[in-house]
């Protein structure tokens, strides 16, 4: 396996989980609403999908573990959002400090203990074609995961009839409402969505990114998958370009790490930290193509009139 | 069954005064039910948790020492939140501010003046506000998000902490360990009660924040423009209020509140930097925020009880072997609980399913 080839597998594997829980948090802004609590679930499905690997011995339960976590965390959020109308950014922020909370309760007992890897795919003369073989054919499940899933919210947002019902709630959700949509029942789904991607995206953490629970393992990721779907505007196939513009700073700064040049390891560290606020700056900048695109109820409480 | 809301005209002043206790009473509750599932008396564990700290003189110092950050920080984001800013980087103020405060007595621990302190105090401030102003100035200039960039600054804050004490800040007498050296005598922050505890005047500090900020609110201009700001932007800009000066108003009243929090905390209570000097503050402080109504007086019997919470947690840890993680599990279901109670000021819950009722109109 050559260098290159190496390199552009870890951007996959680490672009993997801030697609997919972008992409979950894509939905639910498109729906109008705002789930600050990403990282909360996300770590959730960390702690949620190592435990449940570890305790059953399957790593595909661990899987099923972390998309039922991130889902019963985004369930509480959505009770009180959408049934009794709370602040979503408050609401969203308890989410992801309850969820930094409770898996650090839960996952106790399993630092330090050896985690249950997701096998990669493995195809006969396939997945040793030269260059391309490991990448196309020899990833991790949930990779294969995360790029169905880009291809299909793309397809369901803008190919299909319940889509373009979500996308006109998230514009108008009083218009909608007069129509006779059921916005809650639509939002209650599409954050339900929200809460399994980022829990999968958590659980992608645990089982393949590094196969262990440590505390607050997400570190951030869940606040830049919140970032990337403002950088892409809420379109899917940049929510993909913005993910792996990420992995690649992350890797980046890892091989700058390894190799020295006397920067400060910490400096490079914060790096995708900076590089998100440079992005969330340039895309900003321009007012109209973020009026354009935002979805126009985001964030706002939605009560229906009797 | 079905829950529906139905608007009051007015907000209720009984549940406006009433919400936070639910809250507290409810979380006790899930708490509790908590507790059985962990194997553990309630009653014993919850005694541990909210009585046993508070009887003892010793563990009031400690309670004061844990609630001054909370409160102080808190109280500058009350200001934010009011104003619809949504500053959640206060950890990353209060690192960058005992970073700031901390320079003085860690690069020139041969300038021993009794000035030092008031500078540091000065400096700490300082160091908050300009660390808040780059989400201000980006929230101003580009409209950029002030959610994501003062989060991610905190991220940030606590790399560079890291590095510092682990490279150019370190102890060169300090047997390699990530430390700096200890502050000199004129760089502590002194004991309000040196005879009876180790409380510092961080403290006294968060009851003057508290008592000016809530004069500010609800007696000045300035706080008026705040509330207006915050809930109706175009009637403010009518008034002629101007949203870029309350955004830098707001972000550096906070970052800067938030810096003494962490230089008060590192002069005070640590005695030196480490690579972890704050666990959790400005984030618990938001839920002290919350639970305080955005009230400043409010927010320091909210501090109060959050500060608590933490006490709690270690006592808890020692007496019955549960993980002292409970506490933010705690104080995560308590802002819950909080914001689920404030739908009660807005709103008369109803419930669907039993033969439907016609709604009360409220005069």
């Amino acid at each position: 396996m050559g260098i290159a080839e190496s390199i552009l597998l870890t951007i996959a594997t680490a672009a993997t989980p801030l697609l997919i829980a972008a992409m979950g948090e894509l939905v639910v802004e498109r729906s109008g609403v705002l789930n600050l609590g990403v990282e909360g679930m996300m770590v959730m499905g960390a702690v949620c999908g190592f435990a449940a690997a570890a305790l059953t011995g399957s790593p595909w339960m661990g899987v099923f573990g972390g998309i039922l976590a991130g889902v019963v965390m985004s369930l509480l959020f959505a009770f009180l959002t959408l049934s009794i109308a709370t602040n979503q950014v408050a609401t969203g922020l308890s989410l992801t400090l309850l969820g930094l909370g409770l898996s650090g309760m839960i996952g106790e007992s399993f630092v330090g203990s050896a985690g249950r890897k997701l096998p990669v795919l493995d195809l006969p003369v396939l997945s040793d074609l030269p260059l391309v073989g490991r990448l196309v054919f020899g990833q991790d499940p949930i990779f294969y995961m995360s790029i169905a899933l880009t291809l299909g919210v793309s397809w369901f947002l803008f190919r299909t009839r319940a889509g373009l019902t979500l996308r006109s709630i998230g514009d108008s959700h009083s218009s909608a409402h007069a129509l006779g949509i059921s916005v809650i029942g639509y939002r209650y789904l599409a954050v339900m969505f929200g809460g399994a991607c980022a829990g999968l995206a958590g659980a992608h953490l645990s089982l393949v990114y590094t196969p262990q629970w440590v505390e607050n393992m997400t570190a951030g990721r869940g606040w830049i998958a919140l970032a990337l779907v403002v950088f892409a505007s809420w379109r899917p196939l940049r929510v993909l370009a913005g993910a792996y513009l990420f992995g690649a700073v992350t890797i980046g700064q890892l091989h700058a790490q390894a190799l020295g040049f006397g920067i400060p390891s910490q400096l490079l560290s914060s790096l995708p930290y900076l590089a998100t606020i440079v992005v969330l700056v340039l895309i900003s900048r321009n007012r109209r193509l973020t009026l354009m695109n935002t979805p126009a109820s985001l964030g706002q409480p939605f009560v229906p009139e009797r | 069954m079905r829950i529906e809301l139905v608007k009051r005209q007015q907000r209720s002043a009984l549940f406006s005064a009433l919400s936070p206790f639910i809250a507290l009473a409810l979380t006790i509750l899930a708490g509790a039910i908590l507790f059985a599932f962990l194997g553990k008396n309630p009653a014993t564990a919850l005694y541990y948790y909210f009585v046993d700290p508070l009887l003892e003189t010793w563990s009031l110092h400690e309670l004061a020492i844990k609630s001054a950050p909370l409160i102080l920080i808190a109280v500058g984001l009350s200001i934010c939140f009011l104003s619809n800013n949504w500053n959640i980087g206060a950890e990353g103020q209060f690192i960058m501010g005992a970073v700031v405060g901390s320079m003085l007595p860690v690069m020139f621990p041969e300038f021993q003046y009794w000035f030092v302190l008031p500078l540091m105090l000065v400096m700490g401030i300082a160091g908050g506000a300009a660390y808040a102003a780059i989400p201000a100035f980006l929230k101003v200039r580009f409209n950029t998000n002030e959610i994501l960039t003062s989060l991610m600054l905190v991220y940030v804050a606590q790399l560079f902490l890291d590095w510092l004490v682990r490279g150019p800040w370190r102890n060169p007498a300090g047997f390699n360990f990530p430390e700096t050296v200890r502050f000199h005598a004129h760089a502590i922050l002194p004991e309000i009660l040196p005879a009876s505890g180790r409380a510092h005047w961080g403290f006294v500090f968060a009851l003057i924040a508290a008592v000016a900020l809530w004069f500010i609110l609800s007696r000045t201009l300035t706080g008026f423009e705040v509330k207006v700001m915050g809930q109706s932007p175009r009637a403010g800009r009518f008034a002629g209020f101007s949203r870029p000066k309350l955004i830098f108003f707001a972000f550096l009243l906070s970052g800067g509140l938030a810096g003494l929090a962490g230089i008060s905390e590192v002069s005070g209570a640590m005695g030196q930097l480490r690579p972890v000097i704050s666990p959790g503050y400005g984030f618990t402080a938001i839920i002290v925020a919350f639970l305080g109504r955005l009230n400043p007086l409010g927010i320091v019997a909210a501090g109060l009880v959050l500060g608590l919470t933490y006490l709690g947690g270690e006592a808890a840890q020692i007496s019955l072997g549960v993980s002292d993680k409970v506490a933010r599990v705690f104080q995560g279901m308590l802002l819950f609980f909080v914001l689920g109670c404030d739908t009660l000021i807005h709103y008369r819950v109803r419930f669907i399913g039993s033969p439907a009722q016609k709604p009360v109109e409220e005069a």
